[in-house]
């Protein structure tokens, strides 16, 4: 994008500026259309499996119920508590927000679709997803609110804790892939299961750690049955009690991204990306954004309805699940990767 | 382009780490700690660096820094306390000031009188070619296994030290067997009988 | 089920897979949502709604002011003011009922003695301004002239019970 920017008649600094420009109004945009969405498609899958229609008023099918719902927030009135730390209240959902936009920068959307094509992308995925805890805690302290405090504590704990087997599930993949690019890894998976399978999910070592990532992603995300951060009936809204208008709309914006990105991660590093799931000519034929939409719906459309399913874990039982199961189970598999790589590409 | 971003990060390394020292409150203090940190990660990425770089986001903004927030936020300050210990370490603060002045000009001294020749210790250049992490772990689990395991091993230690010395018993609290909640069947856990009236139910 | 099972079970996610199936099987099955104002539930002939007060068939108002209505109201939301009429006949000069006192009890509809005040089967009159709420006088009460045919139905229904 940079050369035709240059062919404009632009110097190389303006145009690669220009070009960097564009390329963010251009994964942003979309990606806040997504989440609007996203966020319907959640509410109709849900309603589904509860024998309900879901939004069907607000336009066709209720497709503009998204709209509604973010005018009604944006025209609602910015309340700040009086004893809240009135520059970090508002700083919160701005972190939480930025931060799930962030991390979209390395994400491919095809071979060179992708903003900032790094050598350490999946390293700052991780790093991203590090400063996502921040909003959270600074959300709730700054509160000054007993609930939202402990939602707060609660929250940053889960997330961190899920972190550890999320980067150990994503050791397994780059000893396999060999390279922490995300389109490295896109590009190893190509045709590595019997020769036209372009995914790593079905190879036999690393569909456990599949789902492992993704019931990880889970709790990362705070998305159920892992939501005890805001569990209506307990915590009112955890974190974001103290929250109306915007703010709320951009923590709400942010979960909703952050989601996004994790059903990208998982369709990128497991099911294949931007390829097309067989080695077959004529499926090429299909642009590569489409089969990663298509994953990507899939594996939300899986979100929604574990959502619907399973009821909600309480908060030691998650804290269990994260450190007795998952990192055990992931660093024995971070052993077993390895050795296997061993003895298959490097010989005895 | 890179001289802007350079300018950049510094300055705002050098602004948040002046904040750090100068904010009353200690949140805001870690806050402006993890502002200097993102923005070395910055300069590291300038230097060429970007593993360094991404690990320093993950481990000191990701992990070191959380774990100063949840501290801080949960102490009780009370600043008259904190303000009237200030004058009386006056003297001992500007003493320990001096000497790292003193490193600083020591420092930079050395470095315009040229650079030690460590070619002799075996010092090794960083292979051309490949990427960044491919070359420091080349080297790092080749030359210096020892001390990578090494390092291992004392981490290893300080975490099993700091749960033993802080884990104690407590009497009188009965937790929950997570495992066997789960495992409890329908099968063993409701039993239908059916008895005489007036006679009761033996549990 | 022992130790071996229950472990397999829980690392395949046996369980958790049964319950998605279950659900995936609700997620096709037709949906029991109806389309709220073109297709309504229906309601009991014994419903507590909108009040209204009733009339003869010769267009005489039953109300003879006995305020037992005003007296039994656990919310205090009757007011009555009696005089007697020109012919000389027994009846309120002033029938107001609040409805946002109203606990919709049907204390009232029961006490009556002549079926005046009855409970119709109306439950769509939102306002936008409380003052509306509050029934004044009889006039918008009369209007249960226009809910005449639903209530008389529907005490005909419910007679035989009362």
């Amino acid at each position: 994008m940079t050369e035709f920017f240059q062919s404009l008649g632009m110097s190389y600094e303006w145009a690669w500026f220009v070009a960097t420009l564009a390329g963010i109004l251009l994964i942003a945009l979309p990606v806040m259309l997504a989440v609007a969405y996203i966020i319907y498609f959640d509410r109709k899958v849900i309603a589904a499996i509860s024998l309900r229609r879901g939004p069907n008023v607000v336009g066709p099918f209720g497709l503009l119920q998204s709209f509604a719902d973010g005018l009604k927030v944006f025209l609602q009135e910015t309340i700040i508590p009086s004893g809240a730390n009135k520059g970090l209240f508002l700083l919160a959902p701005i972190i939480t927000f930025t931060v799930a936009l962030l991390a979209w920068a390395v994400i491919p959307f095809g071979a060179e679709a992708v903003l900032a094509n790094i050598n350490v992308g999946l390293l700052y995925v991780l790093a991203i997803s590090s400063l996502g805890v921040y909003g959270v805690v600074i959300a709730g302290w700054a509160s000054n609110s007993k609930y939202p405090f402990f939602s707060a504590m609660r929250a940053a704990a889960q997330m961190i804790s899920y972190e550890v087997s999320i980067g150990f599930v994503l050791v397994c993949v780059v000893i396999y892939a060999g390279t922490f690019n995300l389109n490295g890894i896109i590009e190893a998976q190509r045709g590595h299961g019997f020769g036209f399978v372009n995914a790593y999910g079905f190879n036999l070592l690393l569909f456990p750690m599949w789902v492992v990532f993704f019931i990880s992603s889970l709790a990362e995300t705070a998305r159920a049955p892992f939501d005890l951060t805001e569990a209506e009936s307990e915590l009112v809204a955890g974190y974001q009690t103290e929250y109306s208008s915007m703010s709320f709309a951009l923590f709400w914006l942010g979960e909703y991204a952050n989601i996004l990105l994790m059903c990208a991660l998982n369709a990128i590093l497991f099911w294949g990306g931007w390829l097309p799931p067989f080695e077959w000519e004529p499926l090429y034929m299909v642009p590569g954004i489409i089969w990663l939409f298509l994953k990507m719906f899939l594996t939300f459309f899986l979100f929604s309805w574990i959502w619907a399913t399973v009821p909600r874990y309480r908060y030691d039982q998650l804290m269990r699940l994260g450190w007795k199961i998952f990192l055990p189970l992931s660093l024995l598999f971070v052993v077993m990767v390895s050795g296997w790589i061993m003895y298959t590409r490097v010989g005895l | 382009m890179q001289v802007f971003a350079f300018y950049l990060f510094a300055a705002i390394v050098i602004a948040s780490g002046a904040f750090t020292i100068l904010s009353r409150n200690p949140v805001h203090s870690v806050l402006w700690l993890i502002l200097a940190f993102f923005n070395a990660a910055g300069l590291m990425v300038l230097v060429g660096a970007e593993f360094i770089a991404m690990l320093l986001v993950i481990v000191y903004v990701g992990a070191v820094a959380v774990l100063f927030l949840f501290v801080v936020m949960m102490l009780d300050i009370d600043f008259a306390e904190l303000r009237a210990g200030f004058a009386k370490n006056l003297p001992l603060g500007v003493a320990l000031a001096l000497v790292f002045l003193a490193e600083l000009v020591f420092g930079i001294g050395a470095w315009q009188a040229g650079g030690l020749d460590m070619a002799e210790s075996g010092v090794s250049p960083g292979r051309e070619g490949v990427s960044n992490i491919q070359a420091v772990g080349e080297l790092l689990y080749s030359r210096y296994v020892f001390l990578f395991e090494a390092a291992g091993v004392i981490l290893l230690v300080a975490m099993v030290g700091a749960i033993l010395l802080t884990h104690r018993q407590r009497l009188g609290v009965r937790p929950q067997n997570v495992a066997r909640q789960v495992s409890r069947r329908p099968e063993e856990a409701v039993r239908n009988t059916n008895p005489e009236t007036g006679k009761g139910v033996s549990l | 089920m022992n130790a071996i099972t229950r472990t397999l079970k829980a690392f395949t996610l046996y369980e958790f897979v049964q319950a998605h199936a279950l659900t995936l099987k609700y997620f096709f099955k037709p949906k029991k949502t109806i389309n709220y104002p073109y297709e309504k539930n229906p309601i009991s002939p014994r419903f507590r709604g909108e009040h209204a007060l009733r009339r003869y068939p010769n267009g005489e108002e039953r109300c003879i002011a006995c305020k037992l209505c005003e007296a039994v109201c656990p919310a205090q939301a009757i007011t009555i003011e009696a005089e007697p009429r020109d012919d000389g006949s027994r009846r309120t000069t002033r029938y107001d009922i609040d409805m946002t006192k109203c606990i919709y009890c049907g204390f009232c509809q029961e006490a009556c003695p002549v079926d005046a005040v009855v409970e119709g089967p109306n439950f769509e009159y939102a306002t936008e301004t409380r003052e509306e709420l509050i029934y004044d006088k009889y006039k918008l009460l009369e209007n249960g002239d226009k809910w005449e045919r639903a209530i008389a139905a529907n005490l005909e229904a419910d007679a035989p019970y009362r």
